[in-house]
């Protein structure tokens, strides 16, 4: 009975603490860095996409809102034709930042995107892609990567040495 | 009085009573919210005041379904007994010492049994459903008013061995000098815990139980029939709330700085704040614990009471 009463009262007494209440669209909600919201498609640090249409990101995505089309460019770089995100269907779970190769497709703390209409929750490449390094700045695929797409010439890679002359006999 | 007077009296209590059964779901959704340590509903109109019409507004234009399978006409009926009968139960409450509808002479006799009555809306509602979530939430209704009616009648009891009278208006003017609270607190409170009871609120809204039947007698009425179950337990808290104001606390008795309505107000007020706040704070009792409290602690008790006070009256008159 003791117990009925002291609930009772301490109840009362939260009418005067503080309200956890954020009244959001006057007050902001405070995001995390790490916070999964809206995907975007990011640039490395000369401007060109990150992207190369490896297709990790469709593969790995478990409710299939994504869709590409890879293409190669003169010199043999890969970039996606078009990218697609169904943002009806997306469960902002992340796997496909996880599984991106590139850290092309990042997820950033936003998550004011509402629509009216279904159909404009269809982003396209031009909708996805923004202009920044996103979380990893400084990071250049095809700078690290084996391969010669324009970017670098051969051997010429920031982990990679000179091509060995095979003609030569020095050291 | 005037019939004319008479007339506009009773439509304005109607008015003022409906308006407040229907302003307290906004009340209630705030102040449950505070005790929670949030805001509760504040976008419409001044501090949300305006979710009450919000509120209706969806009740109204909600589909309107009567089950295939039930019992038509009681279904229909059984919301109508409860707004209905907690309604006549406001018959007999003096708000001041003019405004009354009609002060009986067995006035706390006809507040009992519409208070009574009301248990056909859960008995018939629940049945009518033909579901058997209903139906058990309309068992569980019937034993459980059954049960706490004995005892709210007799708390009263005591009040009315005090005063000499059933009628209202001389209960009140009896407490003039002292409220029956300071010389009938046991008979207070066992009367505002069968009140719980008898509206069936948190936490003693056994019948309605959503947790464990869904909606218990009322899972399958939708619309505004829905809402009629809605108002009349606010008008049920309303009127147990302005008994116990009445019975015990002096009714519109006052100090003269505020008119007596406005000390009637502030006390039914309290009391309604005080269901509201019971109904953040305690947990729900089982069925079989809340009949064990109804027959083997609240009933010896108020007998108890009654013996007591029948002594105390023998003593001083002798």
């Amino acid at each position: 009975m003791f117990s009925h009463l002291r609930t009772i009262w301490l109840t009362f007494l939260h009418l005067f603490k503080k309200k956890v209440t954020i009244e959001y669209p006057e007050e902001k909600v405070k995001l995390r860095p790490r916070w999964r919201g809206r995907i975007v498609l990011t640039k490395d640090p000369d401007g060109d996409e990150r992207c190369v249409g490896c297709y990790l990101c469709a593969a790995a995505c478990p409710v299939d809102c994504i869709a590409l089309q890879a293409t190669e460019d003169e010199n043999g770089r890969r970039y996606p034709e078009f990218f697609r995100i169904n943002f009806s269907r997306c469960i902002f779970c992340g796997y496909c930042e996880e599984a991106c190769p590139t850290y092309a497709i990042q997820l950033i703390p936003d998550f004011e995107m509402g629509e009216y209409k279904r159909q404009n929750l269809v982003f396209e490449k031009e909708d996805l892609l923004i202009d920044s390094e996103g979380k990893y700045p400084g990071y250049n695929y095809y700078k690290v990567a084996g391969i010669a797409a324009g970017v670098k010439a051969k051997g010429g890679g920031e982990t990679e040495e000179a091509p060995v002359d095979i003609h030569s006999l020095l050291p | 009085m005037t019939v004319l007077q008479h007339v506009l009296i009773v439509l304005g209590v109607l008015f003022v009573l409906l308006n407040i059964a229907a302003g307290l779901i906004w009340v209630e959704r705030r102040m449950l919210a505070m005790w929670q340590e949030r805001l509760g509903p504040n976008r419409a109109g001044p501090f949300g005041i305006l979710i009450v019409l919000a509120d209706t507004l969806k009740l109204f234009f909600k589909e309107d379904w009567i089950p295939p399978f039930a019992d038509k006409w009681i279904f229909i009926t059984a919301p109508a007994i409860v707004v209905a009968s907690v309604l006549m139960g406001f018959v007999i409450i003096p708000f001041t010492p003019t405004i009354i509808v009609a002060d009986l002479n067995v006035g706390l006799l006809f507040f009992l049994a519409m208070s009574s009555l009301g248990v056909y809306s859960i008995v018939l509602g629940g049945w009518a459903s033909n579901n058997k979530y209903s139906l058990l939430g309309a068992l569980r209704g019937a034993s459980q008013m059954i049960a706490y009616e004995v005892f709210m009648g007799l708390s009263l009891m005591g009040v009315v061995m005090m005063t000499g009278s059933f009628k209202l208006s001389d209960i009140v003017m009896a407490q003039k000098n002292m409220w029956f609270i300071v010389t009938q607190p046991l008979g207070a409170i066992i009367f505002f815990i069968a009140g719980i009871a008898e509206t069936h609120r948190l936490p003693f809204d056994i019948p309605e139980a959503e947790s464990e039947l869904i909606a218990g007698y009322h899972a399958e009425y939708s619309g505004m029939k829905f809402g009629m179950f809605f108002i009349g337990e606010y008008l049920g808290i309303t009127l147990i709330s302005a008994m116990m104001a009445t019975m015990f606390f002096g009714g519109y008795l006052g100090p003269a700085f505020l008119p007596p309505w406005a000390w009637f107000f502030l006390k039914t007020f309290a009391f309604i704040l005080f269901f509201i706040l019971l109904r953040a704070s305690l947990p729900r009792p089982r069925y079989d614990q809340l009949m064990e409290t109804g027959w083997k602690v609240l009933l010896p008790l108020v007998l108890l009471n009654i013996l007591v006070t029948g002594a105390v009256l023998l003593w001083l008159k002798g």
